[in-house]
């Protein structure tokens, strides 16, 4: 099993970026995701510091990978997201079927990322021949529905032809919108949104009318309340998953890759507790539960 | 422009051409379809049935085929669009890229339009689509402001849809999975956001509770309206302020936005709710025709009569409406 750190769902400032991927460099994760994919108001963080930030990681030995934009509305996105597809070195993760569009034009294998609507082999075989390497499992599917893909993949004869990737850990990205939730929250529009989002690192809770904490607003991005973790679930992957991706909360994640690793064969299992963290979606109930 | 009207049954699709729909879209009685409710939508008997109707009054019948098609069970999606195909619809709304392929091999001579749940959002995702199924229509997804959809009509290769009235969905469509995480089932896998059967109402001290999945999703007291839970309109806590932290209870309603729409050269407006009842289909078709024939007559002059928008809040979510993510402000 290989892990990957996810690209940083929060808009942090390009310090603390830095500092945790100088940290992630020294980390036992093998590949790195790295760029904005929330928001492109976020543009504190340029093109050149994440191009600097990943020969970094790659000079650490690390597979980087970069990502792009689930939502994209504006032609300046699409002028900003060719560069990154052009960026002439690093993979690059399409979020949206219109960056899939651009690297497959330009004759470029990809990561088809898990904001892309993949749920059946078929889909796959498309995006197979358009140049995809690597498939992240959209984050509502179960490890029964990869086995049935898996399997309908085998009929197709494509199951050893790209990596299986599933976002394992962290705030779950559940939906994405065009208005800004946490702009919201303070009374503003987005136009005027001041990037409040930065003044949120780990985002902005919500929660029901009898304090149970149901989402985590993330500027246009609403995430799981809970913080998925499927370091318990390492054993049924075998053999279906090739890459465990953990979405990066702060450097603490840094020694959730070891935690995960160790757990492997279910010798170190990790404590996990209900109604802060949860499994629900891999073991097919409903998302925020927490199945032992 | 032509108007383009739900019917989750026969007399709705009948009330939606007497009261004037160029065209008219449906669903048939299974998960291949983002309304799969229950007592509602087609068998093959009634899309036949259907589809003789509509021919017959030289109006368009889609079938929406907008779900994702199962690993297991793939046949089922198949199948629908074979049925579909087998009454002479003249188009198929498809989301499944797979569908999308499978239609466009089998069926060339029939139109594919990409449904709002593909989530086709910028001009490279339309050219996306085009190039690889041949697709007819994009239906855009309730995100963009009218300034962008005026851009991308600039540009577009392929006509354009718009949603026009209904329910107002305020994420990407297609790509939310808000139902999911908290009953484990979603648009996308099941045809249902914020399914039914998850749904409690319980009378309490403190007010009338609604709950999806015993999440608690709205509380009201006596003098509000109580509306269903579904979970993006609910009322949440951050840091202490009680209110409706996604989007309130509100339905869409672009009437104003009429003459806009047609300058940009839209090919269709469409009406939401395929769930509703035939009541709903005829009064809201006969407002919308009579509004686009107005506005075809004299561009300049139009405005949205205040009949017409009485007619349609009544009909409304809250009985409130908005422009959604066409006025940049609701953004």
């Amino acid at each position: 099993m290989k892990y990957a750190l996810g690209p940083v769902l929060w808009y942090w400032p390009t310090e603390t970026l830095q500092d945790f991927y100088q940290a992630a460099a020294s980390s036992s994760a093998e590949i790195v995701y790295l760029g904005e994919a929330v928001c492109s108001k976020r543009r504190a963080t340029k093109m050149a510091d994440w191009m600097a930030m990943a020969k970094a990681l790659a000079a650490a030995g690390k597979q980087v990978v970069l990502t792009s934009l689930a939502l994209v509305q504006s032609p300046s996105e699409l002028v900003e997201l060719k560069r990154y597809v052009d960026n002439g070195e690093f993979l690059l993760e399409a979020n949206d079927m219109g960056t899939v569009n651009m690297v497959a034009e330009a004759g470029l294998p990809f990561v088809a990322g898990h904001a892309l609507n993949c749920y059946n082999a078929v889909t796959l075989r498309l995006l197979l021949k358009m140049g995809m390497v690597r498939w992240c499992m959209p984050v509502e599917l179960s490890r029964d529905w990869l086995d049935n893909l898996l399997t309908q993949c085998e009929t197709l004869g494509i199951r050893n032809r790209f990596e299986v990737e599933v976002l394992g850990y962290g705030h779950l990205p559940l939906a994405y919108s065009a208005r800004c939730f946490t702009a919201r929250a303070e009374n503003r529009g987005k136009d005027d949104c001041q990037t409040c989002c930065s003044e949120h690192p780990l985002g902005r809770k919500l929660y029901s009318q009898e304090d149970q904490l149901v989402f985590v607003l993330n500027g246009i991005q609403t995430m799981s309340g809970y913080c998925y973790n499927l370091g318990n679930e390492l054993i049924s992957m075998q053999g279906r998953v090739d890459i465990v991706r953990l979405s990066p909360q702060g450097t603490e994640t840094l020694t959730m890759v070891d935690a995960f690793r160790a757990n492997e064969t279910g010798k170190h299992p990790l404590s996990l507790q209900s109604h802060r963290q949860c499994n629900g979606y891999w073991r097919q109930v409903a998302g925020l539960e927490l199945v032992s | 422009m032509e108007l383009l009207c739900p019917a989750g049954n026969l007399p709705a699709l009948k009330a939606a051409v007497e009261n004037g729909a160029d065209a008219v879209y449906v669903g048939l009685k299974d998960d291949t379809n983002a309304r799969h409710f229950a007592g509602l939508n087609f068998t093959g008997k009634r899309l036949k049935e259907a589809a003789g109707y509509i021919h017959q009054h030289r109006r368009k019948l889609h079938v929406a085929i907008n779900t994702f098609a199962h690993p297991s069970g793939y046949e089922r999606w198949q199948y629908a669009v074979d049925m579909a195909a087998s009454v002479g619809v003249d188009a198929l709304i498809l989301a499944d890229i797979a569908m999308l392929e499978y239609a466009a091999e089998r069926y060339p001579h029939i139109e594919r339009h990409v449904s709002v749940q593909a989530s086709a959002t910028n001009v490279e995702a339309i050219k996306f689509y085009q190039r690889n199924f041949d697709v007819a229509r994009v239906v855009l997804p309730r995100v963009l402001s009218m300034h962008q959809v005026r851009q991308l009509a600039r540009v577009t290769p392929v006509p354009l849809e718009v949603f026009a009235f209904g329910s107002l969905c305020i994420m990407a469509e297609g790509r939310c999975f808000l139902s999911s995480w908290l009953t484990g089932e979603s648009p996308n896998t099941v045809g249902a956001c914020s399914p039914a059967r998850y749904v409690r109402w319980q009378q309490t001290p403190g007010g009338l509770e609604s709950r999806l999945n015993e999440v608690l999703i709205d509380r009201y007291d006596a003098t509000e309206n109580a509306g269903y839970p579904t979970l993006c309109k609910g009322r949440y806590r951050l840091d202490g302020a009680r209110y409706h932290a996604l989007e309130e209870p509100t339905s869409l309603n672009t009437l104003a936005l009429l003459p806009e729409l047609l300058a940009a050269n839209i090919a269709s407006v469409k009406i939401e709710g395929r769930q509703r009842s035939p009541a709903y289909v005829e009064q809201v078709t006969r407002v919308w025709r009579q509004a686009i024939d107005r506005c075809r007559a004299d561009p300049a002059g139009f405005t949205a009569q205040q009949n017409w928008m009485n007619t349609l809040s009544a009909l409304s979510e809250g009985t409130q409406t908005t422009l959604g993510a066409y006025h940049r402000q609701w953004q």
